[in-house]
């Protein structure tokens, strides 16, 4: 395994009164592979990336339990430094918004070659060249002539590709993507989703791939981790995933996309809104919203039920595998 | 026959821009017609910088165009001025994007749905004010107690609500809603959604509705204006356009829409090339430098909205 993660906890407030913002979250990814981490705004993928990247913003969350090993080494606690001084560094991470992670005044070559000094050691021509071969690799056309753009001369796809190129300065064994194509157009999208898999086949990467969408889940992940309320739910291939749900927040998140009910009257929805951390203590977080709920749901926390070799669900009641319409 | 609310005929809105030291005149829209018949919901959709937005923010004159005429009810929207824009005003009412930043975080909930109608001395009194900000939450699946509370205490999706609340409060002819659910999740974007249908019956709403999402498009809009580069390309009922695409530039953005179906795999199969530089508009049609048809005549003219084949359809392309 590229990236294991165990039980992982992720807490805010007081030690006394730990509020779980993360909870017991487990995952795999394997070599070259990519792994979907879908959700909806504030289910815990966003801190659950950043747990492993070791990026907890400080002072706040803090990993409470559970063990993250990065290709066989245990990460846990490492902070960033830490982990590349002792050769676990390899890693990297792109965001949902290039611009805001991108220096508006320096030229993209020396962003790039910033990142290649402190990975590979080496600077001024050799650090220039590397830049350029990593423009190439994210197929930024005109290489040496972007190198001495600033990133306000370049499109949100370009801006994204360089983000991209400067993940990559480290060749990282994993790459954690946080909502990349979501600032950009459809069209962008498209070329950029298929940028990430062609990486992922070329470079032997492995990919965590966070999103809210789940026609970019179908499109690009291997398998999926269903997240809500702090816990994965369901996990399962992709296409035993959009084949046979077996969660009803799946399955509920699958039936109010609006492209799989053109022309319909009305669009099926899930009920309420989602929980703020902490608000549910007893029984399963997605009881108050769930159109199957029994009383049990409501005091005993569900199980994880094996259903097949891969596919799992956190509940008491799963779907008996009906194909979405 | 149903009667035409809005028309806008050859609307051009452009702003001044500064880029590397350089002014430009950036044409946001070149030459737009559109018409809105009563109970009908027109959607355009179209990808960031086509235009779409500034559309409807000249429509409400949130934007002052260049040139063009808009109509409401034959009225000039334009040019009007006293008791006339005060119409316009309250028959066309916009919902925007970001129910964080469209709500006055000062002002409770129902003095911000209630503005219009203060503004326009709509109440007949205290009582009445109260009364309609109460039946207008309600109608909106909002307990009337929002009234008294800040938007800071509402979630993403009563917040949007309240937004639509504020829209209607005046019983408007056209809400021109602008990405109303695009800053929603999902499971939230299809109550907003069902709600805004629910209201176009109940109220005989007419809309305008903008969004980049061809998903939420097509559930909502009878007809579908495509837009790109400050013009329609393609214009059509919702089902002809979403089965049936004719213009390149529509058949790319559908096919680059993730379906949600892993044994549908778009991803490096489908080209769709880079949008050109808003600044330097090509002299023909915008987009030939990424169009597979694109010949000679696409360089040097500027293909002109036509009706093609059976269905009452309109294409600028000069290939079909």
């Amino acid at each position: 395994m590229m990236l294991s993660v165990r039980d992982l906890t992720v807490s805010i407030g007081p030690e006394t009164a730990p509020i779980d913002i993360v909870s017991g979250v487990s995952f795999d990814i394997g070599k070259g592979e990519i792994l979907g981490l879908v959700g909806e705004s504030g289910c815990g993928k966003s801190m659950t990336s950043l747990a492993v990247m070791g990026l907890l913003p400080q002072p706040g969350p803090r990993i409470r339990g559970g063990r993250i090993d990065l290709v066989g080494a245990d990460v846990t606690q490492l902070q960033p430094w830490q982990r590349v001084e002792a050769g676990h560094g390899r890693i990297a991470m792109i965001f949902q918004e290039p611009m805001t992670s991108l220096n508006p005044v320096r030229r993209i070559g020396d962003q790039i070659a910033e990142a290649v000094r402190v990975h590979d050691g080496v600077s001024g021509a050799a650090a220039q060249a590397r830049a350029h071969e990593l423009l190439d690799l994210v197929r930024i056309p005109d290489a040496a002539l972007q190198l001495a753009a600033y990133p306000h001369q370049l499109s949100g796809g370009q801006r994204q590709r360089i983000m991209i190129a400067i993940a990559l300065a480290c060749r990282p064994q994993v790459l954690i993507a946080d909502e990349p194509t979501t600032a950009l157009d459809v069209t962008i999208q498209i070329q950029i989703l298929g940028l990430l898999r062609d990486l992922c086949n070329r470079l032997d990467m492995s990919i965590l791939f966070i999103t809210h969408d789940m026609g970019v889940i179908a499109q690009l992940a291997d398998r999926v981790a269903v997240m809500y309320g702090g816990r994965i739910v369901e996990t399962a291939d992709v296409g035993a995933l959009f084949n046979e749900p077996r969660h009803h927040y799946t399955r509920g998140l699958m039936d109010c996309m609006p492209a799989r009910n053109l022309g319909a009257r009305r669009l099926p929805t899930i009920a309420g809104q989602a929980p703020r951390p902490g608000a549910i203590r007893t029984g399963c977080v997605f009881a108050p919203r769930c159109a199957a709920v029994q009383d049990l749901c409501l005091v005993a926390a569900p199980p994880r039920i094996v259903l097949s070799e891969g596919h799992e669900a956190l509940c008491a009641f799963p779907l008996q595998g009906e194909r979405p319409s | 026959m149903s009667e035409t609310l809005l028309e806008v005929r050859d609307l051009k809105t452009s702003f001044n821009v500064k880029r590397s030291g350089r002014k430009y005149r950036l044409k946001a829209v070149d030459g737009v017609s559109l018409s809105l018949v009563s109970g009908e919901v027109l959607g355009i959709v179209g990808e960031s910088g086509c235009g779409k937005t500034t559309v409807g923010r000249s429509i409400v004159r949130l934007v002052q165009p260049d040139s063009g005429a808009i109509q409401f009810r034959g009225g000039d929207v334009l040019g009007a001025r006293g008791a006339a824009l005060r119409d316009v005003r309250l028959n066309l009412r916009m919902v925007f994007q970001d129910p964080y930043a469209s709500l006055n975080p000062r002002r409770s909930i129902g003095d911000s749905v209630a503005e219009a109608g203060d503004i326009n001395g709509v109440f007949k009194s205290r009582a009445d004010r109260a009364a309609r900000i109460a039946e207008t939450l309600s109608a909106v699946g909002l307990e009337p107690s929002f009234a008294t509370r800040y938007p800071h205490e509402l979630s993403g999706g009563q917040r949007q609500r309240a937004g639509i609340a504020r829209a209607i409060l005046p019983a408007p002819a056209v809400i021109i809603a602008d990405e109303p659910v695009s800053a929603l999740d999902v499971s939230v974007q299809a109550q907003v959604l069902n709600l805004m249908m629910d209201l176009r019956e109940r109220l005989g709403l007419s809309m305008l509705f903008i969004s980049h999402d061809i998903g939420v498009i097509g559930q909502i809009s009878d007809r579908v204006a495509v837009m790109y580069m400050g013009r329609v390309v393609e214009l059509s009922d919702a089902r002809t356009i979403l089965d049936r695409a004719m213009h390149p530039y529509t058949r790319a953005l559908m096919a680059a829409v993730p379906k949600p179906d892993p044994s549908q795999r778009i991803v490096g199969v489908v080209e769709t090339g880079e949008p050109p530089s808003q600044f330097n508009r090509p002299t023909g049609c915008a987009y030939a430098a990424r169009c597979p048809l694109a010949s000679e005549r696409c360089l040097a003219e500027a293909p002109l909205l036509r009706p093609i084949g059976p269905d009452n359809r309109l294409v600028a392309c000069h290939n079909l």
